[in-house]
């Protein structure tokens, strides 16, 4: 029987998933570095319910679960719910989302590989919708808080909603600078004169910002490592930055830079992280481009005009509908065919 | 390395991989002349293309280079025998086949003579070009890079073709293979020597030999061999697969050739570097082709090159080698990339056996189990038709094989690259066979299918034509007898013949006979418009030929209808067995066909 090839060369999959949970520590000793140790926290629920989570629907739906539990998408797919929902948001809030995120985005689709969405921006929307308030209130960076809460408190918050006696729920939240601009603009407020609050810094918002960057060192690993392709964040980037600075460059008191909405909200992890998720993106060159190119264009619609300050789960859940459509006609020219 | 630099644009393909070489291993010695062995099994299908005709019998003593079989039809290839000695079985045996199915072989038992027939070598200079291109029928000269196609077709285009650029292929792209790296190394003058005949019976003006640039040796010695000729030697990047001819034309001229052409429609013909060589040897030395560099290597003793000739069986070659390793499972014939494994140790060496493998597990570990596509599109990455390998692999596994085809599966060259570098260790090229057997398979039943329906219609026509005969006949015989009843009426004539109304009875009947032959001549054509979906309007088939329809409506669903589910892991294991039935079933139904083709024809009713 004609078996070949006998030799191969490839990295398994759970190499590649491990390089992008490692991607992703600079990312997370920035947060903790800005946000404190809640994340932590917040990581290890969410691994721990997605681990279980998967294990027993492999189980339910009969397949084998030591090859997938290992193949480590699950624990990607908790630590991008994790680092994209509020920090110390309650316990049950992480836990519910991942369970949604595993068991039903992507186990009852048929598992790794058949998931048309990506997981964790499910069960990001599914958080946003059901529970909206919890889901916008976000701790202010350590450097800017009133009073600096420790490990044990954010641990505490996180699991009891208790604060230490005598810290009031203000002091330590704040407005996410995306969420912030919004309300600011509607108040009639201008770009300039906003973004003088303490909240923003240099690119992004304070703190964010340097997340933000932490995020492109992993991602520009991944690429070092072969394990995403350059199409996908250039063309998120790159159009984020185009359709961003159309606008600011139109009204510059109405809309924000560019730089900042690069370095504001989700915007590197989307580019790096998020849209680089194999299984429910398109796989032709083109059709990335398309793909990550649109999903910038609808989250800076949405942050422009939609009624959430951040729109980078909806443009991808979004984008993701539209990739057979994408995949199939944008098909390479094959050898020895006319276009 | 300066030599090596070459100036010659290079076009490079998308894709390809860079497997490790292991080519040192058996280049360390040079080319091995080996023993004469104690026998000599020479299938006579070392080719593609018809079975030769066998002309011996059992018993007949035969010279070295005597006629064993001559090519029968257009494409075949003739077989000489590649020492002396007499014939001693005709009869099928194991050949070197992926089916593993026993094929018809001549034996031959050498008398350690080696004692030549009379050899005639050609003026090819001087020789009129169809003179020699019909010699080369005699040659047995097939393709030996592993294609084994008839070389004498190649020249069919003949002298004043439209052939202007020869591409000699020495890449040798895949691993562990070295046989014509060493052929260069050593015999450079004899392949450049060959070149110039097949450039002048092509008449081609332009000679690029394509060459990668991991055999500074080989690289050499050609550019020593070729300084007084205008023949190129183009260095390429060593690149899998860039020994594909339509990837080396490409690699050296730019043309990329249409997938629906041969490269002779763009002009250019490809060659590999051994069969110039034994193009040399025809006509300088007067020698048929007898033998093959081969290369021994992978869990033996010392991986070596050997001059063998054909028929010799593998454990001699083994043996020559200093015999296998340890822990030595089995054989491969071909690279790793693309060959496959050998049903059995004791196969002859043929025509197409560039390398021979022992593997170990140690060599070549068993894939680990296949993981679910993460779409990853490494695979694409590397495709150098730049294929989408993920979406056929979806298409092969639903047996959406309409959908397969649409995305070209057919120009897919089975190069392996995308398997290669899977993480999630798909079988792709598994599924790609499978899917381009069932595929050939579908349309070779819906031919037959149509055929059938098609010889039943015109059954069909032929008895309503043979009616309106009869009615005719019989209504002419009456009008006949009436206007002889008028004429003479006879008293015994209104017995015999019907009278005045029996005309109009035979015009009626010719009418309605007519007009039934109309309906059902419609009914037989709205029952073929319907065939493609249900052909159940078979009711006035003869019993044979409805069962022929009904078994290869059968066949037809067989193939199409069991679609499994997708992502469960039973129709998995089910489908993986599926394709291996079917890659045994088309490699049997081929063989069998193949066989058949030859003599017995009960063979391909078997599946
Ligand atoms: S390399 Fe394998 S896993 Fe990746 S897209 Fe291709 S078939 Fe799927
Ligand atoms: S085997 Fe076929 S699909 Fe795979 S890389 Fe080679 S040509 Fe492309």
């Amino acid at each position: 029987m004609n078996r070949s090839p006998y030799i191969s060369e490839a990295p398994s999959v759970s190499s590649i998933m491990l390089k992008v949970l490692l991607a992703l520590v600079p990312g997370i000793i920035a947060y903790v570095w800005v946000f404190g140790g809640g994340i932590l926290v917040t990581i290890t629920l969410a691994t721990v319910t997605a681990l279980l989570a998967e294990a027993t629907m492999l189980k339910l739906r009969n397949r084998p679960v030591q090859p997938f539990l290992t193949d480590y998408s699950a624990v990607i797919t908790a630590w991008l719910l994790a680092l994209a929902i509020p920090p110390l948001a309650p316990w049950w809030l992480i836990v519910v989302g991942t369970l949604f995120a595993i068991v039903v985005a992507k186990q009852l689709y048929g598992g790794l590989g058949y998931n048309p969405f990506n997981p964790a921006m499910i069960g990001y929307a599914v958080l946003l919708i059901s529970f909206p308030a919890l889901m916008t209130k976000w701790p202010a960076a350590l450097q800017l808080a009133q009073t600096k809460l420790g490990f044990a408190d954010q641990i505490q918050f996180i699991f009891s909603g208790v604060l230490p006696q005598d810290v009031k729920l203000d002091a330590v939240t704040s407005a996410t600078p995306l969420d912030y601009l919004k309300t600011q603009l509607t108040l009639k407020h201008d770009v300039a004169s906003i973004r003088e609050a303490p909240i923003f810094g240099a690119l992004g918002g304070k703190g964010g910002e340097y997340i933000a960057m932490a995020y492109l060192l992993g991602g520009l690993y991944l690429w070092q490592q072969k394990i995403i392709s350059w199409h996908l964040p250039t063309a998120f980037l790159g159009a984020l930055a185009l359709i961003s600075g159309v606008f600011w460059v139109i009204n510059p008191a109405h809309f924000a830079s560019p730089l900042f909405h690069l370095f504001s909200g989700a915007s590197m992890l989307c580019a790096f992280f998020i849209i680089t998720d194999p299984v429910s993106g398109p796989t032709t060159p083109k059709g990335k481009l398309y793909f990550a190119a649109g999903v910038a264009v609808i989250a800076y619609l949405i942050r422009a005009y939609g009624g959430y300050p951040d729109g980078v789960a909806f443009a991808v859940i979004f984008m993701n509908i539209c990739v057979p459509l994408l995949d199939m006609h944008t098909q390479p020219r094959v050898f020895g065919h006319e276009k | 390395m300066n030599a090596l630099v070459n100036f010659t644009k290079i076009f490079k393909f998308h894709g390809g991989v860079h497997p490790p070489g292991h080519k040192a291993e058996s280049t360390r010695l040079p080319i091995g002349q080996l023993p004469l062995p104690e026998k000599l099994v020479l299938p006579l299908r070392q080719h593609v293309g018809n079975i030769p005709k066998v002309k011996v019998t059992i018993g007949d003593k035969v010279l070295k280079g005597q006629l064993l079989a001559e090519t029968e039809g257009t494409v075949s290839a003739a077989i000489h025998a590649p020492t002396s000695g007499v014939v001693t079985a005709i009869d099928d045996a194991t050949i070197p086949h992926p089916s593993g199915l026993p094929d018809r072989c001549i034996t031959i038992t050498p008398d350690g003579k080696d004692e030549w027939a009379e050899r005639h070598p050609q003026d090819w200079r001087n020789t009129q070009c169809n003179e020699l291109i019909a010699s080369l029928r005699l040659s047995g000269i097939v393709g030996l890079g592993g294609a084994t196609f008839p070389t004498h077709i190649k020249f069919r285009v003949g002298c004043k073709s439209d052939v202007h650029t020869l591409v000699i292929n020495a890449a040798e792209c895949e691993p562990y293979i070295t046989c014509d790296d060493m052929l260069m190394r050593e015999h450079a003058d004899e392949i450049v020597k060959g070149i110039e005949i097949a450039k002048r019976l092509l008449g081609a003006e332009k000679v690029l030999i394509g060459i990668e640039d991991n055999k500074p040796e080989a690289i050499t010695s050609l550019q020593a061999a070729t300084t007084d000729t205008s023949i190129q030697v183009v260095v390429v990047p060593t690149l899998y697969p860039s020994g594909d001819a339509r990837r080396l034309v490409h690699l050296v001229l730019g043309t990329e050739i249409p997938y629906d052409k041969r490269s002779t429609e763009v002009g250019v013909q490809v060659f590999n570097v051994a069969t110039m060589r034994a193009l040399y040897r025809y006509f300088e030395l007067g020698e048929p082709s007898l033998s093959r560099i081969v290369t021994m290597t992978g869990n033996v003793q010392q991986p070596q090159n050997f001059e063998v000739l054909f028929g010799t069986p593998l454990p001699h070659l083994v043996k020559a080698a200093g015999g296998a390793k340890q822990g030595t499972t089995h054989y491969i014939m071909g690279g790793p990339m693309m060959g496959f494994d050998l049903p059995d140790e004791n196969v002859p060496i043929t025509k197409a056996a560039n390398c021979i493998i022992a593997v170990s597990p140690n060599l070549f570990a068993p894939p680990p189990p296949a993981m679910p596509c993460i779409r990853c599109a490494r695979c694409a990455d590397v495709c150098p038709v730049n294929l989408q390998p993920q979406e056929l692999y979806w298409f092969a596994k639903s047996d959406n094989f309409e959908k397969a085809s649409d995305y070209q599966l057919f120009d897919c060259i089975e190069c392996g690259a995308c398997s290669y570098v899977c993480p999630s260790n798909i079988p792709l090229v598994q599924y790609y066979r499978y899917a381009k057997s069932e595929i050939i398979a579908l349309d070779k039943a819906r031919e037959a299918a149509d055929l059938a329906r098609e010889r039943n219609e015109f059954r069909l026509a032929r008895i309503e034509r043979e009616k309106q005969e009869r009615a005719q006949k019989h209504a002419e015989r009456a009008q006949g007898a009436k206007q002889e009843g008028e004429k003479t009426p006879a008293p015994g004539a209104k017995q015999n013949v019907p009278s005045s109304p029996a005309t109009s009875g035979a015009e009626d009947a010719k009418k309605a006979a007519i007009a039934a032959a109309i309906e059902r001549a419609k009914a037989v054509k709205l029952a073929a418009q319907q065939a493609g979906e249900a052909p159940k309007n078979t009711e006035p088939a003869s019993a044979e030929i409805k069962q022929e329809i009904a078994e290869i409506d059968a066949r037809r669903k067989n193939v199409g209808l069991e679609r499994p589910v997708a992502g469960s892991a039973a129709a998995d294991a089910d489908k993986q067995a599926k394709i291996a039935a079917a890659i045994e079933r088309a490699k049997a139904a081929k063989a069998a066909a193949e066989a058949a083709k030859n003599a017995n024809d009960n063979l391909i009713t078997k599946e």
